[in-house]
């Protein structure tokens, strides 16, 4: 799904994430492919508990503690003095100082909570002033100077005094537009925002959302877009990858994967958001039944309880492969479109 | 303003909402200085007739939620009345009702909370959680409670086995089923259903909001539906009342509503929604800043700072709620004068 004119910033490879509990292994990614272009955006959708989050927080190495990634790869370009070298961040260590270093300066989060993603007992500016005097070797004077600029450029009134204000002082737009400041701060290439509109209103979305647009243009950075609302992706992203329990089930541009849905899943999810353009009348195309339980997982196409595809033999017994749909960039994993190779 | 009536006026008005006020005090000190008011619920007024879906939206902060609630009065509101259309057609005002006659009459209304996981006691069976109702109200024995719990779960969707199992071993669509169980356990005519699926993923909402439907088909239900999810509220609302900061601002029939508003912030709302289709490219409203502070609103008209329609005025005369075409009721000082983009025009057509 990348044209030859950018770069690859970042590829994904079969990636599998693995947490050990008490109750037995959750696998919770498993299986996810994608790549992201140099100052492109990628859209990650998926439901709750598809794994999303975790694929976002696997690119960091900020797992929990009982996370592992058990496989596949994550290889990140990373631009040094040397030149440009590949990195499988999936195989460094969490403390590492590479990790450390493409933290923060490569690849940034802004997390979904901006309501607990600060300290509450830190001012915004010393939590700014921390992540650069971290990252680079300034002077308190600097750093403050650039907390302000920072703040400013996020577009948030009064910066010399908010900088020293607490996060609990701040409304929800405003604290989410500092959280992005604080990615910001050491210009990383790559921003993985995990939700960034959940928590607002649809008015402060939409400033946040502009906000997002304007700085990707500005900086040139990418963009991972975690999300469960399909109206945001379609807003912002260029690729758009959607997952289903743990597993990529579909991606392609997209104008691809909402304009020309091929899995049974994007197909479902698509119809069951009601149009706010006209009143629909009667019932609202639903998908049926629920998401499974994680230790409950269907043998087969982990879809196929739910899909209306379904075929007797083929979906319960075999494990759909995620390939190439004909000779376009356009992803699924089915086998409505695959049928598998010898059954 | 008690005239407010839908377009098919043969149906009763179950429910009128008339001057609903509700402060929040601000205490400082030891000595809990009464020093300001949160002005949550700030003069609403509004109706709705037997078996309508009435949508109260707004941002988070508005109001809309301490309005539904004081309709319950699981709030005591500071002043107003509420008035109720017992089964029995007669008119009581909830807010006045003595503590046994309000318990009779919850009979009647009931509520459907927002967050499935938090509203389900996790140690009771589905039986105790469905049937805690009827038993406050009288049904003694368990067997003829397990009946009852047995039917309202094969008409929520759910088997009827599961009733003695716990919340915990149930997801979120099927969470907010029992919850609806139990709202229904008493046969209400009147159910407040406060962001019914704004918790739920998007492949389960629409099962949600289609069972919503078909029991109120079924029932006869009247449904005050409190929502922020706009594509929701068109698909399921008969009429739409607009809130902010505590003032209804606009309350029309939802088709009238989401095609010709006439409130600047109703079309602001409107043209924030995130559209699902990458071809269409929005038309926003930008709306520069942040809510009022309901403890310390602005001069004149709530909206007037943040308005792209302001003038002088709307700093210093207070908008008041006028009919502007039959059953569209909005409160802008300008709303003649100004020409506001419903979806069709700034969106475009879809698809």
């Amino acid at each position: 799904m990348v044209t030859t004119e950018q770069k690859e910033m970042l590829s994904v490879k079969d990636l599998q994430i693995f947490f050990h509990t008490d109750e037995g292994v959750v696998r919770a990614v498993d299986g996810v492919t994608f790549e992201v272009a140099e100052g492109r955006t990628l859209g990650v959708v998926g439901e709750s508990g598809c794994g999303k989050s975790t694929v976002g927080r696997a690119l960091l190495q900020i797992l929990d503690r009982n996370g592992r990634i058990s496989g596949g790869e994550i290889n990140w370009l990373r631009t040094t003095e040397e030149g440009e070298e590949t990195i499988n961040i999936a195989k460094q260590t969490r403390n590492s100082s590479i990790m450390r270093s493409i933290r923060g300066d490569d690849i940034a989060l802004v997390f979904q909570e901006p309501m607990t993603s600060f300290s509450p007992v830190h001012t915004i500016g010393n939590q700014l002033m921390e992540m650069v005097r971290l990252h680079k070797d300034v002077s308190k004077a600097e750093a403050k100077q650039r907390a302000i600029e920072l703040l400013e450029m996020v577009h948030i009134p009064n910066p010399e005094q908010r900088i020293s204000e607490y996060s609990f002082q701040l409304s929800g737009g405003l604290r989410q537009r500092a959280m992005i400041a604080m990615a910001l701060a050491c210009e990383p290439k790559l921003l993985i925002a995990d939700e960034p509109t959940t928590a607002l209103d649809v008015t402060t979305q939409a400033q946040i959302i502009e906000l997002l647009r304007e700085l990707q243009e500005k900086n040139g950075m990418s963009i991972i877009l975690i999300t469960h609302n399909l109206g945001v992706v379609a807003e912002m992203a260029d690729e758009v990858v959607v997952m289903y329990l743990g597993k990529a089930v579909e991606s392609g541009t997209a104008e691809q994967v909402f304009h020309n849905p091929q899995h049974p899943y994007t197909q479902g999810l698509l119809r069951s958001i009601p149009s706010i353009y006209a009143k629909s009348e009667g019932k609202l195309p639903s998908i049926p039944g629920n998401i499974p339980h994680p230790f409950n997982r269907p043998s087969g196409c982990e879809f196929r309880p739910r899909c209306e595809s379904f075929i007797e033999g083929v979906c319960d017994k075999n494990v759909p492969v995620f390939q190439n749909l004909n000779d376009t960039t356009q992803k699924v994993a089915c086998f409505v479109h695959h049928p598998p190779q010898e059954a | 303003m008690a005239e407010i009536t839908t377009a098919a006026t043969k149906t009763k008005t179950i429910l009128e909402v008339n001057n609903l006020v509700k402060y929040f005090p601000i205490q400082k000190g030891f000595l809990k200085r009464h020093v300001g008011d949160v002005r949550a619920v700030d003069d609403v007024s509004f109706s709705i007739s037997t078996g309508e879906t009435l949508a109260l939206v707004g941002e988070s902060g508005c109001g809309k939620t301490t309005t539904s609630r004081c309709i319950l009065r699981a709030i005591e509101p500071t002043s107003g009345e509420v008035n109720f259309l017992t089964a029995d057609d007669q008119t009581v005002d909830v807010i006045t009702l003595g503590k046994e006659a309000l318990r009779e009459l919850r009979q009647d209304m009931q509520m459907i909370f927002q967050d499935p996981f938090s509203s389900l006691n996790p140690r009771m069976m589905l039986l105790d959680i469905v049937g805690e109702p009827l038993l406050v109200h009288g049904m003694k024995r368990r067997s003829d409670r397990a009946d009852r719990v047995a039917e309202l779960l094969r008409l929520v969707g759910l088997r009827p086995e599961y009733m003695r199992r716990f919340p915990h071993a149930f997801s979120g669509g099927e969470r907010q089923r029992i919850g609806i169980a139990r709202a229904l356990a008493l046969n209400p005519r009147l159910i407040v259903a406060d962001e019914p699926v704004s918790a739920l993923d998007v492949s389960v909402q629409a099962a949600v909001i289609n069972l919503l439907e078909e029991l109120q088909e079924q029932l006869g239900l009247t449904y005050l539906f409190v929502a922020h999810d706009l594509s929701v509220v068109r698909h399921i609302a008969d009429r739409t009342a607009v809130m902010y900061v505590g003032k209804l601002v606009e309350i029309a029939p939802t088709e009238e509503l989401f095609e010709n508003p006439k409130h600047p912030y109703t079309a602001a709302l409107l043209s924030a929604v995130p559209i699902p289709d990458p071809r269409f490219k929005a038309s926003r409203i930008p709306l520069e800043g942040e809510v009022a502070n309901p403890a310390a609103p602005p001069s004149g008209c709530y909206f007037h700072p943040r308005c792209p329609h302001a003038n002088d005025q709307c700093a210093i005369d207070t908008p008041q709620l006028e009919e502007i075409s039959p059953g569209h009721w909005v409160s802008c000082l300008r709303a003649k004068e100004i020409d506001l983009a419903g979806l069709q025009a700034s969106h475009g057509m879809k698809k």
